[in-house]
C-alpha cells in the first residue's frame, strides 16, 4: 500500500491506495466520488475525464499515485460553490447535449479544457478536441452546439466585464 | 371558486423544453447501476471461456476459493433448479429448433465469452485476482462461425440438437390474400421486364452502449431487490418469476438511471440470473459490474444477415415483384426476442412502393458467437437497406434517374390509408412532400451538376449521391398481431395519473427511459391535457414497486404507446372531477366545461381550478354522494396498429478514387414523424439514429476470426465514431398526424438509423459506378472502397482481416 495526499474538489484527502489502483477507481470507490464513470478498458472512451493540475486527463489511464500531491477536478467540483453551473455545463443543458448522460461528466471536462486551451475553437477544432471522447447517443451535433455556445457566452461575458 | 382566467401560456406539445433530466446529469449526480453499494455487498467476477466451442472436462476452483477475501466460488455443476434459465419469449415457427440456456453451461461452452464460473469476494478486484485462479480444462471441438457454412450444417453448434437450422419464416402475398404470386412476376420480368439480383451483407453489429451493463441484487427483505442497467425491468420480472421460483409479487426490479441502450439492454442475461442466484446462496447483496471488453464479447450483437434479393419490374420501371430470401445469425442461444428481429423486417422490405407481389423467406442459423437480438431498428434497417439498395441497382439497370423511379413507384399522399403487399395498413403519410422538402435543402440539382463535372473531367475526387425513402413500423405493439406472430407477450402500455392534495401532479409510466427525455416530454403532455404547470409534473418509472405495470421501453413505442395511455390516464382524471366540481359549483354537470387547467359555468364567470377539486377530494368534506374521494386514475392502453413515420433521406460522399478514402460531404433529411411534441428531443434522437446508421456503412463490424473469437473485442478495433468521423446533420420534420392515437404521434427513435445506411452506401457506390463498380460490402472501408475501384465490377466483398495484426508467413509470402 503507498498513502497518497491530494486535493480532489477543493478538498484534501489521504488514503493508503494499492500502487495498482486506478485515479479513476481511487475516486469512485475510495472517495464516493460517482459522478466519473468507467466506460471502457483500453482508454478510447473518455467518460472517466478529469482535470489534473488544470488539464484534462483520462482517470484510467492515471494510477491514483500519480496523483499523489496533485489537484484533481471532477465533475462534481465544476459548479460553483452556490449551485452555480459551470458556462459549459449551462451550455450542455441548453443545447440539449446530452441524452443518457454517461458519456456527459468526461465530455464536459474535456469540453471545459478544450475551451481553456482555445476559447473560440471552430466547428472541426471542437469536433478533433472531442474525438477521444465517444458518445454512442447524441450523434455529436448538440454536443458541438454546446461547446460553441459556451465560447460564445464567454466572450459575452469577456465583452461585458 | 376562483373567477375564470383566460390561459396566457403557449402550448406544451411543439415546444422545445430543456430537459428535467440534465441537472442531476450534467452535475454527476447521476445514480448508475454500479454506484449503488449495500452494507455487506460483495462482488462478482466471471471467468469465461477463450475458446467458442468446447467441452469443459475439468474445472478446479480450489486455488480461487482459497484467494483472500474469497467467499465463494461456483461453477455451472454448482447450479441447483433455483438458478432458472435464460427464455427465448419469441419462438418465430412451433418447430423452431431452441438450445436449454442455462446461465452457466455445466459441460459444454458454445461461445468465446460465456461463462463457465462465479467467483464472489468482498471487492471487486479481489473477485477478479481470483477469477484468474481458476483452472479450467477444455477439450476444444470444431466451432460453426461462417453462416453460410453454419446453415449448411457443416459444423455443428450443438451437436446434441442435429442441426443448425433453427426456424424457416415464410411470407407470400399470394397465399396470404395480399398480393399476386411473386414467381410469376419474376418469370414474366425475365422475358418482358427486368429482374434485379443481388446478394447483400448485413454485417454483425454491436450496440455498444456508453454504460457497460451492471447487476445488483439484494436478498434481503419481503421482496428481492434486483437493480440493473436495462431497458425492460417489468420483462425482467416476469422472466425471474417465471423461471426461478421466486414468485413474481416478491419481486422488485428496478432500472436506475441507464446509460444508453438501444435494443442492447432489451435482454434477460446470464449475468443477471447468476447474480439473482448467487445472491440466495450467500444471503447477502452482491454486485457485477461488466468490463468493456466483456460488454463487446458477451451482450448481445445486432443484424447478421445475408441477403438474397430478387426484384422484378416492367421496362419501364413499375415494380411487379420482390422476393426476399434471409440467413439470419442467432449466435449459439437464441435470446428475449432474437429468432423474431429478422421478422419485423419481413414486412418492410415492400417499404413505401406499390409491390403487387412479395414473398419473405428467413432461415435462422445457430453459430459458436454471441447471441444476437435487437439494435436500433431490428429487422426494419435491414429491410430498408434492401430494398433501398436494389431501387439503385433498379434505377442502373432500367437508366431511369434513382429519385424518379422511387417517385414513380411509391404510394401518393391521397392513397392513404393503404393497405400493403405485406398485410400492413399505413394510416397517413406524404412522401412527395418530404422529398420535395429534402431535394430543396439538400441542393439535389446543384450536386447532380458537380458530380456530372467531376465525372467528365475526371476528377481523382469523385462525388456520389445516396438516396433512401423509407418509413417503418413501429410503436411496437398491437398485441393481437404480436399473438398472431406467436410473440410471448403484448403490446400495451400502462400509465397512472395521482394528483396530489396540494396541487402537484405524479406521473407513472410503464415506459423506461434510458436517456429519451421521457420525463420532459410526458411532463408537457400532462401540462397541456390537465391545464397545470410543466413543473407540477413529477414522472415515475423503472421501478416495478412504483410502476407495477408496463412493457418497458424498445422499438420507438414509449411516446406512441406509453403516451396514448397517459392521455387516456389524465382524461379520466377529468372525467372524475368533473361530477366534483359540478357539484362545488352548484351547476348541472352538463354546463361545466374543462379548458386550460379550470372547471367552468357555462355563461358564467364562475370556476375552479383542477388544483382546487383535488385539495376537496382529498379533504371529502363536500363530495357527490357515493363517490370515491380520489380523482386518481388508471389506463392501459394497447394499439390497434404500428405507426409508421417516414422520411428522405439524401447523402452525398466524396470519395478519392485513388486511396478509397470516403468524405460525408452533406447529409439532409426530413422525416413525418406526426405530431411533435418536443423538437429537441426529437432531433437529438435523429441525430442518434443517423449516427449509428453512418456508422454501419462506413465503420462498423463485428469480426470474428476462424476459431470463432472476436477480434474487434475493444474500441481500438470495434469502430464506434468519434465528433472527427461525422458533420452536422440537416434535420427537418414535417407532421402528418397519425390517425391510430389521440395525439397523432408515430415515433422517432430508430428512424434515423433505418433511413441512413443505404443513403449513405448508395452514395459511395454512386460515385464510382462509373469506373465499373457494382456493389461494395459494409462497411465501406478504404481498402473496400479502394479494391473495389481496382477490381472494377468485383464487389470489394472480401471479408473484414479478422487478425488485427495480419501475420506474415514467409513461406506463403504476402499477408494470409
Amino acid at each position: 500500500m503507498t498513502k497518497i495526499n491530494l486535493t480532489v474538489d477543493g478538498a484534501t484527502v489521504s488514503d493508503d491506495v494499492e500502487p495498482r489502483m486506478l485515479l479513476v477507481q481511487y475516486l469512485r470507490e475510495s472517495l464516493g466520488k460517482t459522478g466519473t464513470v468507467i466506460g471502457c478498458d483500453t482508454s478510447n472512451c473518455g467518460a472517466c475525464t478529469v482535470h489534473l493540475n488544470g488539464r484534462s486527463v483520462k482517470s484510467c489511464n492515471v494510477l491514483a499515485v500519480q496523483a499523489d500531491g496533485a489537484e484533481v477536478t471532477t465533475i462534481e467540483g465544476l459548479a460553483q460553490e452556490n449551485g452555480d453551473l459551470h458556462q459549459v455545463q449551462e451550455s450542455f443543458h441548453q443545447c440539449h447535449g446530452l441524452q443518457c448522460g454517461f458519456c456527459t461528466p468526461g465530455m464536459i471536462m474535456q469540453s471545459v479544457d478544450l475551451l481553456n486551451e482555445n476559447p473560440n475553437p471552430s466547428e472541426q477544432e471542437i469536433r478533433l478536441g472531442l474525438e477521444g471522447n465517444l458518445c454512442r447517443c447524441t450523434g455529436y451535433q448538440n454536443i458541438v452546439k454546446a461547446v460553441q455556445h459556451a465560447a460564445s457566452a464567454n466572450a459575452s461575458e469577456g465583452d461585458a466585464s | 371558486m376562483t373567477v375564470v382566467e383566460e390561459p396566457t401560456s403557449a402550448p406544451e406539445i411543439g415546444r422545445d423544453r430543456r430537459r428535467k433530466e440534465d441537472q442531476r446529469l450534467i452535475t454527476g449526480r447521476t445514480k448508475w447501476t454500479d454506484n449503488i453499494v449495500l452494507p455487506g455487498m460483495l462482488h462478482m467476477a466471471m471467468v469465461r471461456s477463450p475458446f467458442a466451442h468446447a467441452t469443459i472436462t475439468n474445472i478446479d476452483l480450489t486455488d480461487a476459493k482459497a484467494a483472500p477475501n474469497v467467499v465463494a466460488v461456483y461453477s455451472g455443476a454448482d447450479l441447483d433448479e433455483s438458478a432458472g434459465v435464460l427464455i427465448n419469449a419469441w419462438p418465430i415457427t412451433p418447430d423452431q429448433v431452441t438450445p436449454a440456456h442455462p446461465p452457466i453451461p455445466t459441460d459444454r461452452v458454445t461461445f468465446a465469452g460465456e461463462i463457465v464460473a462465479v467467483i464472489v469476494a468482498r471487492t471487486a478486484a479481489e473477485a477478479r485476482d481470483a477469477a484468474e485462479l481458476v483452472d479450467v480444462d477444455y477439450d476444444e471441438l470444431p466451432a460453426a462461425v461462417d453462416l453460410k457454412e453454419a446453415a449448411a450444417d457443416k459444423v455443428l453448434a450443438h451437436p446434441d440438437l442435429g442441426t443448425n437450422k433453427s426456424a424457416l419464416w415464410v411470407f407470400d402475398s399470394a397465399a396470404a390474400g395480399t398480393g399476386s404470386d411473386v414467381e410469376d412476376a419474376i418469370a414474366k420480368a425475365r422475358t418482358d421486364g427486368v429482374v434485379v439480383e443481388r446478394e447483400f451483407r448485413q454485417q454483425r453489429l454491436i450496440p455498444a452502449f456508453m454504460e457497460p451493463r451492471s447487476v445488483v441484487v439484494d436478498p434481503s427483505g419481503e421482496q428481492l431487490t434486483m437493480w440493473t442497467a436495462s431497458q425492460v425491468p417489468h420483462i425482467v420480472r416476469f422472466a425471474l418469476a417465471a423461471t426461478t421460483g421466486v414468485p413474481e409479487s416478491k419481486i422488485r426490479v428496478i432500472a436506475p438511471d441507464v446509460g444508453g441502450g438501444f435494443g442492447g439492454k432489451l435482454q434477460v442475461t446470464p449475468e443477471e440470473w447468476i447474480a439473482w442466484w448467487v445472491a440466495r446462496q450467500v444471503h447477502r447483496p452482491v454486485k457485477y459490474t461488466e468490463t468493456r471488453s466483456e460488454s463487446l464479447m458477451a451482450a448481445h450483437h445486432g443484424r447478421d444477415q445475408w441477403q438474397k434479393l430478387t426484384l422484378s419490374a416492367e421496362k419501364d420501371g413499375t415494380v411487379t415483384g420482390f422476393k426476399v430470401e434471409l440467413t439470419a445469425d442467432l449466435g449459439s442461444y437464441i435470446s428475449l426476442v432474437g429468432g423474431g428481429v429478422p421478422v419485423l423486417g419481413a414486412f418492410m422490405f415492400n417499404s413505401i412502393y406499390k409491390f403487387p407481389a412479395y414473398h419473405f423467406a428467413c432461415q435462422t442459423v445457430l453459430t459458436n458467437k454471441a447471441w444476437t437480438d435487437a439494435y436500433r431498428g431490428a429487422g426494419r434497417p435491414e429491410a430498408t437497406f434492401g430494398i433501398e439498395r436494389m431501387m439503385d441497382e433498379l434505377a442502373v439497370e432500367t437508366g431511369i434517374e434513382p429519385m424518379e423511379l422511387r417517385q414513380k413507384n411509391w404510394i401518393t399522399h391521397d392513397e392513404f390509408p393503404f393497405t400493403t403487399v405485406a398485410g400492413l395498413e399505413y394510416d397517413s403519410g406524404n412522401y412527395e412532400a418530404a422529398t420535395e422538402e429534402a431535394m430543396a435543402n439538400f441542393g439535389y440539382d446543384e450536386l447532380r451538376a458537380e458530380q456530372k463535372q467531376r465525372r467528365e473531367s475526371g476528377d481523382t475526387v469523385q462525388l456520389g449521391i445516396g438516396i433512401s425513402t423509407f418509413t417503418e413500423m413501429c410503436g411496437l405493439a398491437p398485441s393481437r398481431v404480436l399473438g398472431s406472430l406467436d410473440y410471448g407477450a403484448g403490446g400495451w402500455e400502462h400509465a397512472s395519473v395521482r394528483m396530489m392534495a396540494t396541487g402537484t401532479v405524479e406521473v407513472i409510466t410503464g415506459a423506461t427511459a434510458h436517456g429519451q427525455g421521457h420525463a420532459t416530454a410526458f411532463s408537457q403532455i400532462v401540462s397541456d391535457r390537465l391545464g397545470v404547470p410543466f413543473e407540477d409534473v413529477q414522472v415515475l418509472a423503472g421501478d416495478t414497486a412504483i410502476s407495477s405495470k408496463g412493457m418497458d421501453t424498445y422499438g420507438s413505442r414509449s411516446l406512441v404507446v406509453g403516451g396514448e395511455a397517459l392521455v387516456k390516464a389524465v382524461d379520466k382524471v377529468i372525467e372524475k372531477a368533473k361530477p366534483v366540481a359540478a357539484h362545488l359549483l352548484e351547476a348541472s354537470i352538463d354546463d361545466i366545461s374543462f379548458k386550460g387547467g379550470t372547471f367552468s359555468v357555462a355563461g358564467t364567470d364562475q370556476g375552479m381550478t383542477i388544483q382546487e377539486i383535488a385539495l376537496a377530494t382529498f379533504a371529502a368534506h363536500n363530495l357527490p354522494d357515493g363517490m370515491e374521494p380520489s380523482l386518481d386514475a388508471d389506463a392501459t392502453f394497447d394499439p390497434v396498429n404500428f405507426n409508421y413515420p417516414h422520411g428522405t433521406h439524401l447523402c452525398a460522399m466524396e470519395v478519392d478514387t485513388e486511396t478509397g478514402q470516403v468524405t460525408m460531404r452533406k447529409y439532409t433529411c426530413v422525416d413525418d414523424i406526426g405530431t411533435v411534441i418536443n423538437p429537441l428531443i426529437v432531433e437529438g434522437q435523429v441525430h442518434g439514429g443517423l449516427a449509428q446508421g453512418i456508422a454501419q456503412a462506413l465503420f462498423e463490424e463485428a469480426v470474428h476470426d476462424e476459431a470463432g473469437t472476436l477480434v474487434s473485442g475493444s474500441f481500438v478495433d470495434y469502430l464506434v465514431p468519434t465528433a472527427a468521423d461525422l458533420i452536422n446533420f440537416d434535420v427537418s420534420h414535417r407532421s402528418t398526424p397519425a390517425l391510430t392515437n389521440t395525439l397523432g404521434t408515430k415515433g422517432v427513435g430508430e428512424a434515423g438509423t433505418i433511413a441512413s445506411t443505404p443513403a449513405v452506401v448508395n452514395a459511395v457506390i454512386d460515385a464510382v459506378r462509373h469506373l465499373g463498380v457494382a456493389d461494395i460490402q459494409m462497411p465501406c472501408t478504404p481498402e473496400r472502397v479502394w479494391k473495389a475501384i481496382q477490381s472494377a465490377g468485383a464487389g470489394g466483398a472480401e471479408p473484414t482481416t479478422a487478425d488485427a495484426m495480419p501475420h506474415f508467413d514467409p513461406a506463403e509470402g504476402a499477408e494470409q
